[in-house]
Order: C-alpha cells, then structure tokens, then sequence
C-alpha cells in the first residue's frame, strides 16, 4: 500500500483529501461525521465578527444537470458561517482535541484592517487549530462588503493582508484564490510576496446558472429576485486544473505549496490536480451531492492507481505532468494525426461525420458501395480530435500518428519537431527554417 | 384421443380486479423524469436509421431531443406532421423491427432507445391538453370523399383537411377508427383511446364523419366519383382467411377479429364468454392478441398452432415472448387437419406435423389433438372486392392496385391502407398511404 499521508506547510494528515471550507465543514456534527467517514482534513467553514451574518431564509442553491439529473455544477449564495464567533471557537477546539490526526484549518474573513485580522488570528491560534486560511474568494454576498473576492481582485490587498496576517501569527497561513480574476498568476505572486504559506483554489465562479422563464428571475430565486453566486463541481474542474497548472509554472511563484479545489469528485480528479502541481485537494461539492462516504473510494482509488505505478507516495505524484504543461508556441507542430475509425466498434450513428461535415472539414465520408459507412479521409483530416470526442463509443474513434513522410492534409513533414517559434509562417520566429 | 365431454365456455372466469388487472396498460406511461432519462439516452444520430425505419418518416432524433428540452408539445407536433396517428402508433407499432431495431443502441448494447414510449409522452402531452398543432387552409372548394375512417382513411382526410378540403368520410361500422377502435388488443389501447385519436383528427376541422355506411350497400363508388372531385377508398379487409374444415357451420369456431372486436366494444369484460381451453391457429399478430386476450379473459390453456417455425411467424419475437409470458403455448409446425365436435359444437382439433420439403409444406403424417372448448381462426384476412363491383378498378393479387402516389387505375380515386396491393397490414403503413395519397391528391386538384 502506498503512503497517502500527506504534510502540507506542516500541516499532517492521513490522507490529502479536505473538506473545502463550504457548508459541510460549519459545525461540529458535520465534522465529526466527516472525520469518521475518513477525510484527512478540513477547512473549518470561514468565521467573520460577530454580530453573525444572516444568510437568506429562502433557496440558496442552484443547479445544473445533465438529462439525467447527474449534478454537473452547483451555485449556492451562502455566506459565511452564520452561527455565533464562540461557539465555532469552542467546537473547533474540542474537534481538534478529540482528532489530533486530522488536519483542521480555520478560514478567515474580516474587514480589510489590522486589528481586525489580529484579533481574529489570535482567537484562532487558542483553539490549537492547525492553521487559517485567508478567504479571499467568495464572490457573492461578502464582496459587496469589500471582503472576500473585492480582497482577491486586488493583489495589493491579499499581499497586505497576507503580511499583516504572518506577522501576527505562528500558524501557516494558505491564501485562497477567486478565479474572478483575468490572470490567477497576479494574486498569487501577491500571496507569495506577502509571506503566506501556501495559496488554495479555486474559490467559486461568479455564476447564474439559471433564469425562470415564467417568473423571469434567476434561480435560486429569493422572492421574485436572484443574485449571482458561486459556481463549482465538476463544471468548474478544467478551470481550476488550468489556474493551479499557471501558478505552478511561474517563474515568480516556483515551489509555492498548492491546496487544489475545483471539481474534485474522484480519486482521479484528485491525482490529476496533484500532478499538476496541488500538493493536496480540498473537496466540497461531491460531498454535497454524495455525502461524506466518497472518500472512501478516493483513497482506494488512490492507493491502487499509486501502487500501480509503482509511487511509494504522493509526493512521488506532485507536480509529475508540470513539466509536459507548456504553452502553446512549444507544441510541435510536426506531430501529425490522422483519425482512425475502428469498423468492428462502429455503430453507425454517423455524428463523427456530421459534426466534421458541418463545423470541422469534410474529412468523414458516409457511404462505401452505397452502404452507410463512416471512413475518415486523410488528405481532409486535421487530426483535430473533434469526432473521437463526440463519438458516443469509447476507442471506436482514436488518433494515429503519422511516423513518415509528409502530412497528406497540408504536405508539411510529419516527422521531427519545428514549433511555432521556428516557423517560417512566424515573422518573430527566432530560429530560422533549416536549410533543405 | 380427447374424452367426450361437455365444452366448458363460461363468463365472469375472474374476480373484477383482475380483469381491471390484465387489461391495463401493457406500458405505463412514461412521467417526466423517466422521459427524460430515456431521451437522453438518444444520440441525435446523422441520417437517423430509425428516421429511414420508419414508415412514414418521423424525425424521431428531433423529436427526441425536443421531449430532453421540456418542450414536449413541440415534440408532438414533429410527430403529428408526418403521422397524425402518432398517438395510436406510439402504442401499436411493432417498433421492435422498425424504428427500435434500426436504433444505433441495439447494435451498440441490445438496448435502444425506447422511441415508441418517447412518442407517446410526447403525444399524450398535447392530446391530453386538447390542443391540436395545426390549422386548417382556406376552403379550396373542392370535397373529397374517404371511404372506410380507419388510419389510412383518417390520415388522408386530415391532411385534405389541412389543404382547405372538404372531406367527407364514410364507415361501415357505427364508430369511425377501424382496427384502431375494432382491432388493436385491448391492453394496447385503453380508455377509449382511439375515440379520442379520431376526435383529436377532426380537431382539424372540415372533416364529417358518415357512420354506418357501406360501400355497395348504402352508397356506391360511382355515385361518389359523381358528387365528390376525388374518391380515397381505405376499406381495409373485410374477409377472413377459412379453414376449410367445414367450420362454418360449427358452433365454437369463432373469427379471431370478430371476438377482438367484441371485446374491444364491450362495457364489461366479465360478460365475455371465453372458453376454458382454446386453439388459436394461425401466425400472425392476430394469433398474438386473441390468445394473450382470451388468457387474460381467465381461459385456462391457450394454445396457438402454426404451421411453420418461429422464424416465419409474422408476429415479432417479443411479441410472441409477451404471448408467451401471459402463459400461452405455442406450437409450430403444425397444420389443422380435423374439427373435432361433440354433440354439433366444437370440443378438440387434430393437427398434422408439418415440414418443409423444397421450400414447400407438407404434412409429415404424425397428427396430435388438442382440446378446444372454442377454436379462434386467424389465418389471415383478406380483401372482398365486392363493394367495388361495376367500377371496373384494376386488382392486383386480390387487392386494389396502386402506383407508387397511391392512385388506382380510375383516374379521380385513391387508396391506401390493408386493401391495396403490397400493403404491410400496419396501422403506421397505412397512415403512409393515407398522406401520400392526400399529397397526390391535392396535386390533382390544385394543379
């Protein structure tokens, strides 16, 4: 069996899931429960001062699913915990004195001044909890505050805060990102310069996930009226995995522990985020839809992909496809693919053909010796991938490398590598075409 | 050898539960969530195959995809453009070798999309909310006469209707519908579905209905050509294939279609008279319903003969596993060879083995006897000209013969439906020929 425990900024716990700070994480029943079922860790829901925010009495989710009701992406208005300062002080103490194993962070949420940040810190630091993060990623509700993701559009604002916050505590301090934001590289070398420990994302997207088309209010709707909120689960997932992959190739910010949320439903989505560079994973809209009990598969799941592969534990996963995360103008173009149709898997439904006919390039024909059949045409094809990804059969449709010669579709070489900074097409091309 | 006994035929076999029981719906409908589970299952396939499987050309993946978007009622009117019938062929229709055999599911996972319970979501969702998704064209002054108001009586005269026609259509019987109303098994059909398929037709407007008259009886085609600019003959089968076995006058042999349409006609299932040991014999999905119905009625044993195997049985495979889970037997072949009566009523029937020698039957001289307190005859029905009499209308293997628009050989008349030549005997084939008829022949009056 593989190690699965994981140290993140000193912070240990038997495994690398979380419970993100989010709804599951409010009380301490619903930790406990969470604890029981496994997690190694969570991120206690954010206290701010007292007097409590009040939450709306109405919905405060909404939703998105597919035809068969799967959930594909959750929105929720829900601020922050709602429930008296000291009772979340006195449960925080007495759960992490009744679990010393597990892993619990406090997030934080106050207005943007010292003393604030101060005394909440200090508060904090009595309940022997193992560590805050800084929540500077709720979009709805807060922000219009000033606090939440107001704090995390403005990197100015997270490295003060994160410096104020450093210099008044002993306990990591993790910065959680919003991905409202045109560059997540910015917040995050702000993070880094103002001392923090560690950054986590993402925090929800700004979101409506849907409009009433008799009452014409977005939903969730609050008597008659909507606001926007925050979006995750798996909708949000590429996003998340794209943002941590940035902050984990820039230069500024090398090295700089990650806490990946975004999506995460199973083992895998987990591994994925480590080996883009998340040294552990904070979950909430999978426990949302599943309860706590999916843990359980995540760490066997886990635990049999790492012994297969031979990983005596996860840190032999972090960051293991950074290095193939590159950016665009580094592709070589001279990796040509042509698509392959298996016949035998083929059940005729003929999408491959309409969708490269309609929207790609008249690369599938439909008939052989007037029978229905589907065969891709090589000097049409792109290789662009568009009918293995619509095709309702796995591997019916997969893409075949060309190992000689030139490309059928465009005559350019199939072999070697030229990226697009040797191109001759590139004006700016830095290596010059290599003489014939 | 059977005992001699007296024929046990008796009413009221079942408790009133059970018949409210067995003549339920054979599929419940759909609610919204299995609709849409179902629905999403469909792959929005190119050149649909169930599109081409289907006789008259629904464009099923858009219909589908239109029930996944909670637009049911737009799902109904894609239906109801091609087949105004829809409704009756969302529960008739043997759509395992039609549309859900061509279906992309069965050659994936032996599961295709359950496109006829889909169609009947659809459907039911706007005929239950007495809408109707079409409106009539201007009167054109022209009138048509529909003789015989069965599927392909009543889809031409909708889509005449359509045109700004006047149709008139005349039927036999004292409801409009023919198999639909007289026909289909009770359990695919129920709570006077097909009553209100007609009236959802007539919604259309421009349409009478003239019940209770007979061609050759109380009208004649030469007076229709007369006084109408276009005659449409649907007058489906009138006849039914004999045995040849002396049964016309032996009381207990019964027509399987005459007993299907009492009991489709009756108020109370429990006034039936059913026999308590029953020989169906013949192949067909007439064989199928008058054995599972006769079953379900409380008979005891229920047996169907058929003189050749299971493959060449007109019935479907699952419908012949349905008749076959509701405890009938089936016996292939194996030929009729002799009534047995008892005191002048029918109590037994003797059957010779068949096999095939050459591609031809031939009895193998082994025979076997069966108990029969009633012998159901469905063998076929078939085509009685004799209404046509004088019109000198070209036949082809005993049915009217028509081109590829449906006209006969007389210039001004149209058929379609089981009486034409080559026709497939389904509800949904004749809906076909019912509106490619109604196409032809607002060409010739407005050309």
């Amino acid at each position: 069996m593989a190690d699965l425990r994981s140290s993140f900024v000193g912070i240990k716990s038997p495994n690398p899931f979380w419970l993100a700070s989010a709804p599951p994480t409010d009380k301490e029943y619903n930790v406990v429960r969470a604890f029981k079922a496994g997690w190694g860790g969570v991120v206690w829901k954010t206290l701010g001062e007292d007097p409590p925010i009040v939450n709306v009495a109405g919905p405060r989710y909404g939703a998105v699913h597919s035809g068969d009701r799967r959930l594909i992406g959750l929105n929720n208005i829900e601020l922050i915990t709602d429930r008296p300062f000291q009772i979340n002080l006195e449960e925080i103490k007495r759960v992490k004195r009744d679990w010393p194993d597990r892993a619990l962070v406090v997030s934080l949420m106050v207005p943007c001044e010292e003393p604030n940040w101060k005394a909440i810190l200090r508060a904090v630091e009595e309940t022997e909890a193992d560590g805050v993060e800084l929540n500077f990623g709720c979009p709805h509700g807060m922000s219009e505050r000033g606090m939440g993701s107001a704090v995390g559009q403005v990197p100015e604002y997270i490295e003060m805060v994160a410096r104020w916050c450093k210099a008044s505590t002993r306990m990591p301090v993790i910065v959680k990102l919003t991905p409202n934001i045109t560059d997540i590289r910015y917040p995050a070398r702000a993070a880094h310069k103002g001392g923090a420990d560690a950054v986590s994302l993402i925090n929800t997207v700004n979101s409506i996930t849907s409009v009433n088309l008799d009452t014409f209010s977005p939903e969730p709707s609050i008597d008659g009226k909507g606001s926007h909120g925050g979006y995750c689960g798996p909708a949000v997932r590429p996003i998340a995995l794209s943002m941590v992959s940035e902050i984990v190739r820039d230069a500024e910010t090398r090295g700089f522990p990650i806490s990946g949320i975004g999506g995460i439903t199973t083992w895998r989505d987990a591994a994925e985020f480590m080996a883009v560079g998340a040294s552990n994973v904070q979950v909430c809209t999978a426990a949302m839809t599943y309860g706590f009990r999916i843990v359980q598969e995540m760490i066997s799941g886990l635990n049999r992909y790492l012994d297969e592969k031979g990983f005596a534990s996860i840190d032999d996963l972090v960051g293991r496809a950074v290095p193939n995360v590159t950016d665009w103008q580094y592709l070589n173009l001279n990796y040509v693919t042509k698509a392959r149709i298996d016949q035998d898997l083929c059940i005729q439904c003929g999408r491959c053909h309409i969708v490269c006919e309609d929207t790609a390039h008249q690369a599938i024909t439909t008939t052989l010796n007037g029978q229905r059949h589907f065969e891709v045409v090589d000097t049409e094809c792109v290789g662009c991938n568009l009918c293995v990804n619509v095709c309702p059969v796995e591997n019916c449709i997969t893409m075949e490398q060309i190992t000689t010669g030139v490309d059928p579709h465009t005559g350019a070489p199939a072999t070697g590598y030229r990226n697009w900074t040797q191109h001759p097409n590139n004006p700016t091309a830095r290596i010059p075409e290599p003489a014939e | 050898m059977s005992i001699a006994r007296e024929p046990d035929i008796a009413s009221g076999r079942l408790q009133p539960e059970d018949y409210l029981a067995n003549f339920r719906d054979l599929h419940p409908p759909l609610d919204k969530h299995q609709a849409f589970v179902e629905a999403d299952r469909c792959y929005f396939c190119y050149d649909a195959p169930c599109l081409t499987a289907c006789p008259t050309g629904i464009d099923i993946p858009m219909f589908i995809r239109e029930i996944l978007t909670d637009n049911p009622k737009g799902a109904a009117e894609t239906i109801f453009a091609e087949n105004i019938l829809g409704g009756m062929c969302a529960r008739v229709c043997p759509t395992e070798t039609l549309c859900e055999e061509a279906c992309v599911r069965q050659a994936a996972e032996g599961k295709p999309v359950r496109i006829g319970e889909l169609q009947r979501y659809a459907t039911d969702t706007l005929m239950v909310a007495g809408e109707h998704p079409f409106t009539r064209a201007a009167p054109s002054g022209k009138r048509v006469a529909v003789v015989g108001g069965g599927p392909a009586g009543l889809a031409c005269a909708h889509r005449l209707a359509t045109y700004g026609h006047d149709v008139v259509i005349y039927d036999a019987r004292e409801k409009a519908g023919g198999l639909n109303e007289y026909g289909i098994a009770a359990y695919k059909s129920v709570g006077g579905f097909a009553a209100a398929e007609v009236d959802f037709v007539m919604a259309i407007g421009g349409i009478t209905v003239e019940t209770g008259k007979a061609l050759g009886r109380d009208i004649t085609l030469a007076e229709l050509r007369e006084s109408f600019d276009a005659v449409f003959l649907g007058l489906g089968l009138a006849g039914v294939n004999a045995l040849g076995l002396g049964e016309e006058k032996l009381p207990g042999v019964e027509n399987a279609v005459d007993y299907i349409a009492g009991l489709r006609q009756t108020a109370d299932l429990a006034s039936l008279p059913v026999g308590r040991r029953i020989v169906v014999v013949g192949g067909g999905m007439t064989a199928i319903d008058i054995a599972s119905q006769s079953k379900r009625l409380g008979a005891e044993e229920v047996t169907i003969v058929y003189r050749r195997g299971a493959a060449k049985m007109g019935a479907s495979e699952y419908e012949r596993e349905l008749a076959q889970t509701d405890g009938v037997r089936i016996k292939f072949n194996a030929m009729p060879k002799r009534l047995i009566a008892t005191d002048g009523r029918v109590t037994g029937m003797e059957f010779e083995y068949t096999a095939e020698q050459d591609g031809r039957l031939a009895g193998t001289g082994e025979s076997f006897a069966l108990d029969a307190d009633m012998v159901f005859k469905a063998i076929g029905q078939s085509f009685v000209p004799l209404p046509l009499e004088g019109a000198s209308i070209e036949l082809k293997n005993g049915r009217i013969a028509v081109d590829t628009e449906r006209r006969t050989s007389l210039p001004d008349v149209w058929a379609g439906g089981d009486c034409i030549a080559g026709g497939e005997d389904l509800t949904v084939v004749a809906v076909q020929d019912g509106k490619l008829a109604a196409e032809s022949v607002n060409r010739a009056l407005t050309s």
